[in-house]
């Protein structure tokens, strides 16, 4: 008889002993976590899996080398926003200005770098103020929110006017301002030589897989039971397949050959605020505050404090994404921010499993949901479909991805108590 | 064995505007015992507890902790003595772990601001292990899939974690079936074992007897008597709800006779 209470046992460390017995405990974790609408990353990867099967064999150059670079390219900067909304939705607040917040960040830098004007910065330093002010203008709105108690729909809102308004000021006068800078459009459409694509991977997988063993050490030496060893190895295997997969195929693309730098800008912004969401005080305490404000307040956490400083992520993050959008175009024009960028980074996070009630996501489920949406999006435009039916699967694909997520908070509800 | 309490409240009177709340309220708790706080709705229980955990400040009386007088302003202050209070609505975050609740607001870590998952894991359950609590399949599960019994119980351990002299339990069965209430009556027993001092308010006479050392009765606002669970009837307290007058003298409690200098 297996003993079921791990808390009577805790310093047992790696479950030694007979395989079944594991096997078991393997099969009866998976059952909980199905039971509790925990379904992981499992419904969208096959999803993924369909979409790219579908479209392999609906469109010719779907399936190819410099098609996956475009994907790539094309999706970075809605994921970079995605990423800040996954902050946001962890609150169970709400961000809509951060597509003219992007756009902000666009014209910020186009024109800090605009050669000739007076006020001509360095490109890391034009990045730098195009981000900072787009931080600084979510802190104000995170403020109103935290400190006001307007609610965030209604205070993001107004920005989303706001900076659209903003922008089509600014550029009803100069048109287009088109960016010369190098160094900022190679954010976008910089390749790496195919040498320098697989030290990039395999310092990629070193770090995951040295970061793995240490936290396994930590865990031994607290003598803490470690659990699903195997799935451990497993992922490490998972990020090595998927590090040396993707700079594989990005060095057989043609035309732009080798590996973007901004899938790169992707895995290190993934990284970083994974770590901060996950591994940090101020992340546990997000979720915290998500979970219930008021068990978070009375466990001394700053409420308010934790609310501005999601919401200058999500500036932030609006103005990286921003200005990675508008290298990509190499300029920036009156429709910048605008489109369904807004709507497709919060998508994108949702459809990753991230919950618009608060409490419950992950960092990456922004990166999935951005790869399947910019999937469907390329895969129709390859098999020669019009923007109508993109926007139609689109929100089918959304609708599934929350119908999944609520019947999934139903099922935890009720398996709690 | 005549030692100082842990915690004294002097006359403690305490009005929300034309309403009095408390009148001149004695009150104490003495180390490992398990003091329950019992009367009607509005008696003034709440506010009393509030006054000790920093959340009203009174309006006079003193509060004495360890037998020195202290002003409580505010829940960290509290915490600081060592008073832990567990509210009715718990305050757990349903969708973190038991480790991750047990440790919300007060985590380890280190000098990168990584959090310390290991240790909090192993002290969380050597924490949950000391008070037997054993129903918890795995601490690692979120506080949502736990049953109200074992929620009760992580909200109490969690109270108990950080070197807490004095736990405050406001109605913690209030909500609870009865398998469930014994599990947690057996666990308010086990930590006056351990020399806690433990303040237990609930409506339920049945619980209070099951568990208590001494019943401190209010009656609008007012102390009305402490009664020693075992020179005491379920009749006599329901009596001091209901009916009872004052009879201290002098602010000495009636049953305390060895704290009359």
């Amino acid at each position: 008889m297996s003993s079921e209470v791990d808390v009577a046992a805790p310093g047992i460390g790696l479950p030694e002993g007979d395989e079944a017995e594991t096997q078991a405990r393997l099969w009866r974790r998976a059952y909980d976590n199905l039971r509790t609408g925990n379904l992981g990353i499992l419904p969208i990867a096959i999803g993924l899996v369909v979409i790219v099967v579908f479209f392999s064999f609906k469109a010719t150059n779907f399936f190819t080398a410099d098609n996956f670079n475009n994907v790539i390219v094309q999706m970075t900067g809605v994921t970079m926003l995605a990423f800040g909304v996954v902050f946001v939705l962890l609150l169970g607040e709400i961000d809509l200005s951060i597509g003219y917040l992007s756009g902000i960040a666009a014209l910020t830098v186009a024109e800090f770098q605009l050669p000739g004007s007076g006020h001509e910065y360095p490109a890391l330093v034009a990045i730098a103020i195009a981000v900072g002010i787009c931080a600084f203008i979510g802190g104000v709105q995170g403020a109103v929110v935290a400190l006001v108690g307007v609610p965030s729909f209604v205070v993001t809102l107004a920005g989303l006017l706001i900076w659209q308004g903003v922008i089509l000021q600014v550029l009803e006068v100069k048109g287009v301002i088109v960016i010369e800078s190098q160094w900022i459009n190679d954010t976008a459409v910089y390749f790496f030589t195919s040498t320098a694509g697989w030290i990039i991977a395999a310092v990629v997988t070193g770090i995951y897989a040295v970061g793995t063993l240490g936290s396994l050490l930590g865990k031994r030496r607290a003598g803490v039971a470690i659990r699903r060893p195997l799935l451990l190895i497993a992922k490490v295997i998972g990020v090595a397949v998927a590090c040396f997969g993707t700079v594989a195929v990005s060095n057989h693309a043609s035309v732009p050959n080798g590996l973007p730098l901004a899938g790169v800008l992707v895995v290190i912004f993934l990284v970083g605020l994974s770590f901060l969401a996950k591994r940090t005080p101020f992340g546990r305490h997000v979720y915290a505050v998500g979970g219930s404000a008021e068990a978070a307040r009375r466990a001394g956490i700053n409420v308010a404090r934790i609310r501005i400083i999601v919401f200058i992520i999500s500036g932030a993050m609006a103005g990286v994404g921003g200005v990675i959008l508008a290298a990509r175009l190499n300029s920036v024009d009156l429709n910048v921010g605008g489109g369904t960028l807004l709507l497709d980074a919060i998508s994108a996070a949702v459809i990753g499993g991230t919950s618009l009630f608060g409490g419950r996501g992950e960092v990456r489920s922004a990166l999935l949901g951005a790869l399947v949406i910019a999937t469907v999006s390329n895969g129709l435009n390859t098999a020669g479909y019009k923007t109508g039916t993109i926007y139609i699967v689109t929100g089918t694909i959304l609708l599934l991805a929350v119908t999944l997520d609520t019947i999934a908070r139903r099922l935890q509800a009720r398996s709690g108590r | 064995m005549s030692e100082t309490p842990i915690l004294q409240l002097r006359g403690i009177s305490k009005s929300f505007g034309s309403v009095q709340a408390l009148t001149d309220v004695d009150f104490e708790v003495r180390h490992g015992e398990v003091m329950a706080l019992v009367g009607d709705n509005g008696a003034g229980k709440s506010t009393l507890i509030k006054c000790v955990a920093g959340i009203h400040g009174v309006d006079s009386g003193e509060i004495l902790f360890e037998g020195k007088p202290v002003h409580i302003t505010g829940p960290k202050d509290a915490a600081r003595l060592g008073i832990e209070i567990v509210y009715q609505d718990l305050a757990l975050c349903d969708n973190l772990d038991v480790v991750q609740n047990m440790y919300l607001g007060r985590e380890e870590r280190d000098r990168l601001w990584r959090l310390k998952e290991p240790i909090m894991e192993q002290r969380t359950a050597e924490t949950l292990r000391s008070l037997s609590v054993t129903t918890i399949r795995s601490i690692r599960q979120p506080v949502a899939s736990l049953s109200g019994g074992q929620r009760q119980s992580v909200a109490v351990a969690k109270a108990v974690q950080w070197n807490s002299k004095l736990v405050i339990l406001d109605e913690p069965t209030a909500a609870l079936g009865v398998a469930q209430t014994r599990q947690v009556l057996e666990l308010v027993k086990r930590l006056g074992d351990q020399g806690l001092a433990v303040v237990l308010i609930s409506h339920n006479l049945h619980d209070v007897f099951e568990v208590a050392t001494r019943i401190t009765v209010l009656r609008l606002g007012r102390d009305v008597g402490v009664y020693e669970r075992e020179k005491t009837t379920q009749q006599e307290v329901v009596q001091a709800i209901t009916a009872g007058i004052p009879t201290k003298v002098a602010g000495i409690p009636t049953t305390a006779p060895e704290l009359a200098s």
